[in-house]
């Protein structure tokens, strides 16, 4: 019963997405090896072979994994594949675009975004934006899978695996790397975060999204989210968006400012463990799912939690 | 050079789901259907590229029963030239589909596959990658600009960490994300003509392909409820409740 399981990383830095997803992997059966793929990914590898109960970890560093297209990395996992039951790779954007290739190839049915493992084939996985919950069997001799990270804590940093390299023979690639824009912050990855603080439709304007959402989460120490229309508006960057489309996250703290509440979005935090919302309309649907709503003028209610939260923490 | 865009029906966006309280799937009796929004997205992108020269026709494929002719409809009132129905009433899983497909972009000479990047019912997220795989094509996910150059597309895609650019040799598979476009309006007059097209059928059985399920659902729950919330007057008042009570600052 071994496990292969892609690791999520962003070309140096070994991304916490990987460590939930090995708790995942590690509930299907102990024998769980991670693949290491990039080039010049020495340091991630090490730092995958620390995670506790990882058996080995496959570096497979090459120019031609570079950027980690999805072409490459499919081919690369099904290399491999032969010798594990089960792949998994973390459900993001790198899981989600290289592990439906490495199922169809091997003629199996893949169950994305797994939230609870059951047995070694049957897993809990969201559909219709989390409104409903299925529990799958899958029939295939091999099973593949992503896992939504949100849902499984991280395994701690004790292991000592042993790293094999492995060989890649590329085929030629039809797919080309360009170039990248990346949000460079200092703050905590939306993803991880034990507080996120999101902006919606209200805040109207970039300068307003900046001095209202940004100015609290830096406060707090907190990651920056945001509903879909201020992507759209093009005043928060895409990958600030939490929902069904976006991110899913599940921080300690999740505080809404002027976000209505649709179950698009809802669909992306309302696993946090303590939810605040701050609307002026007190119909809004989020004050539904806020364990603390607050009604109000978010321009003077915003402020006003700014500088009280800055002075208890200073 | 052909585009093809298949359209899924779905539950409309808007729809409030319902569990059934047997656990046996979801009750969408009376439910309003509609295109899945990210299908009518990829749609709305293969009329702008015909419009500006580099596809030169746009084929509509919808998988299922019937009924799916009602989406097959809308999707001609937008602009695609034919629209093909696949008919099959067993409940195919994204697999079975990305083979069906595989199938027609090889019997229509297909140079260009564009598809939502998820439908919003199942959220799996997997027929475009898989079309692509089965077809030994590139693919560019989540797509939010598409440029034709030639023998060659230039996209650019959401990822996690912001943007990313690439550059995929045609024949490929894009799939659209919530960015690439906003899908124009379609008037009556376009809807009354599209009435008037014909919808081609086809049945998935006599397509050569393996269509059984491999994931057998065992049970279908609702998800946890969270317990109800209060209301707070003031900001003092959400402070001391999330220090003293929640425990969380």
């Amino acid at each position: 019963m071994a496990i292969l399981l892609l690791a999520e990383h962003d070309g140096s830095v070994l991304l916490d997405q990987t460590a939930r997803a090995l708790a995942a992997a590690l509930e299907i059966g102990s024998d769980v090896d991670i693949l290491v793929a990039g080039k010049d990914i020495g340091a991630v590898a090490e730092t995958a072979a620390g995670l506790a109960g990882v058996r080995t970890v496959l570096k497979a560093d090459a120019d031609d994994l570079d950027h980690q297209l999805p072409e490459a990395i499919a081919a690369l996992v099904l290399q491999l594949a032969e010798g594990y039951d089960t792949i998994a790779a973390p459900a993001t954007s790198l899981g989600k675009s290289a592990m439906p290739r490495v199922a169809a190839l091997l003629d199996v049915m893949q169950i994305s975004d797994v939230i609870a493992v059951l047995a070694p084939d049957t897993f809990k996985r969201p559909i219709y934006a989390g409104n409903a919950i299925q529990i799958v069997q899958s029939s295939d001799a091999r099973r593949v899978l992503t896992v939504r990270t949100s849902a499984f804590a991280p395994v701690a940093a004790t292991g000592a695996a042993a790293i094999e390299t492995v060989a890649f023979a590329p085929a030629e690639a039809r797919s080309r790397f360009i170039e990248e824009q990346r949000g460079k912050s200092a703050r905590p990855e939306l993803g991880a975060a034990r507080i996120v603080v999101s902006g919606g439709r209200a805040l109207g304007s970039a300068e307003n999204f900046q001095t209202r959402v940004v100015a609290l989460a830096d406060v707090l120490g907190a990651a920056v989210g945001a509903s879909r229309a201020p992507v759209d508006e093009g005043y928060a960057p895409n990958d600030w968006q939490v929902g069904q489309t976006g991110k899913i996250v599940a921080p300690e703290l999740y505080i809404a400012v002027g976000i209505s509440g649709a179950i698009q979005h809802v669909a992306g935090m309302k696993d946090a463990k303590t939810i605040v919302a701050i609307n002026s309309d007190a119909n809004a649907p989020i004050f539904q799912y806020a364990d603390y709503g607050l009604v109000g003028d978010l321009f003077e209610l915003v402020p006003q939690l700014t500088a009280a939260l800055a002075q208890t923490r200073s | 050079m052909k585009a093809l865009v298949p359209i899924k029906r779905v539950a409309d966006f808007n729809a409030r789901i319902r569990v059934r309280p047997d656990g046996t799937g979801v009750d969408l009796a009376n439910i309003k259907m509609s295109a899945n929004p990210f299908d009518e997205i990829a749609l709305e992108q293969a009329v702008r590229l015909r419009e500006a020269g580099g596809v030169s026709e746009v084929i509509a494929v919808s998988i299922g029963s019937a009924q799916c002719r009602d989406v097959l409809r809308s999707a001609l009132a937008l602009g695609a030239d034919r629209a093909i129905l696949i008919r099959s009433d067993l409940t195919l899983e994204a697999l079975a589909i990305a083979k069906l497909l595989a199938t027609l972009v090889r019997a229509e000479g297909i140079g260009l596959a564009i598809l939502g990047k998820q439908a919003i019912d199942d959220d799996a997220g997997q027929t475009g990658q898989m079309l692509a795989a089965l077809l030994g094509w590139p693919q560019a996910t989540f797509a939010s600009s598409v440029e034709l150059q030639g023998a060659s597309a230039k996209v650019t895609r959401e990822v996690d960490g912001g943007l990313q650019t690439i550059e995929v040799n045609l024949p490929a598979v894009i799939t659209a994300d919530l960015r690439l476009n906003t899908p124009r309006f379609v008037g009556l007059p376009a809807i009354m003509k599209a009435k008037q097209k014909p919808i081609e059928e086809r049945d998935a059985e006599s397509c050569g392909v393996s269509l059984g399920a491999r994931l057998c659902v065992l049970r279908t729950e609702e998800p946890p409820t969270r317990k109800a919330g209060v209301m707070v007057k003031t900001v003092a008042d959400l402070v001391d409740k999330l220090r003293l009570e929640a425990g969380v600052l």
